[in-house]
């Protein structure tokens, strides 16, 4: 297992879970994986940040990122 | 001009020129719009293209600038291009009571050197940008939900907002401002910074959110630009 440190914006912090500064999960998880771990649908985000850079779902984490998920805004 | 004699020397005599001969359009004229339109007309944005069809709700009072309660059920367009007019007589400003389609979109743009994104759907952006790569012009494009910002500067070479919406034709969740609702110090921090892009762009000076997202969450304080690409 590794830790990663997780922050979920706006209506996504309902899928925060208990330790988001420390969550763990095996190693080689991709963003997909942990999309379904958190039982995050994949229509509520788009934009997956990593360590301050955009990645797809097939991106592998390590130990010590800092993954942001973050929905649709479109308000005006 | 004794008007402008606080811009100096943040810009400069030349600067200030370049802004006057400058031509932006405003796209949604609510939270954002209003916002940017006040700033724009006060740096000194020589002309400005106003659009939205909408009229103004007792539910715009709590965070749309333009909006007054004697304004209500009056066009924002009007109120927006009034308030100009107010501000600085020196700015030629048109307005435009309808909304932003495939009718229109060209025509718009073509005219600008510059467009503002104060749209309120996804869907609408998406036509917007569209529009702006096929005359070349820049886009700097904002959005907001509850205390959450989002802003990028979009020139026509660059992949623009399926890097932050995903492909347009992907599904999507609605926007999670109908959820979560505008705050007005929200708003016009979002139309702020749009502000300060489009000046940038325009005097093609200082750096630019060109490929990257400024995400300001302002509760959490916050405030993170992610690579896009």
């Amino acid at each position: 297992m590794i830790e990663i440190e997780l922050r979920l914006f706006a209506t996504l912090t309902r899928y925060t879970p208990p330790t988001p500064e420390s969550f763990r999960v095996a190693r080689a998880t991709t963003v997909e994986g942990l999309l379904s771990e958190l039982g995050i649908p994949r229509e509520e985000t788009k934009l997956i940040f990593i360590n301050g850079k955009k990645h797809e779902l097939d991106y592998e984490l390590s130990k010590g990122d800092r993954v942001g998920i973050f929905p649709p805004v479109g308000g005006g | 001009m004794e008007r402008y004699s606080r811009n100096h020397n943040a810009l400069t005599p030349e600067e200030q020129t370049l802004l006057a001969g400058s031509r932006v359009a405003v796209i949604g004229l609510g939270g954002l719009g209003g916002g940017v339109v006040e700033m724009l007309a006060r740096i000194g944005v020589g002309s400005l293209f106003l659009i939205d069809g909408d009229r103004f709700d007792t539910t715009n009072l709590n965070r749309q600038i333009l909006s007054t309660e004697a304004l209500v059920g009056h066009p924002k367009a009007e109120a927006a291009k009034a308030r100009v007019m107010a501000v600085n007589s020196d700015v030629r400003v048109t307005s435009c009571i309808g909304f932003l389609d495939n009718g229109n979109a060209d025509a718009i743009v073509g005219d600008a050197d510059l467009v503002i994104d104060c749209l309120d759907s996804i869907d609408t952006r998406f036509l917007l940008e569209d529009a702006c790569k096929r005359a070349g012009v820049p886009l700097v494009s904002g959005a907001i939900a509850g205390t959450l910002g989002q802003i990028i500067t979009i020139f026509p070479e660059d992949p623009g907002l399926e890097l932050v919406y995903g492909e347009r034709s992907a599904k999507r969740a609605a926007g999670v401002e109908n959820e979560m609702g505008n705050l007005s110090y929200c708003a016009l921090f979002v139309a702020a910074l749009q502000a300060s892009e489009a000046v940038k762009v325009l005097l093609n000076r200082g750096e630019l959110l060109r490929n990257r997202l400024l995400i300001a969450d302002l509760m959490a304080l916050s405030f993170d630009i992610v690579e896009l690409t």
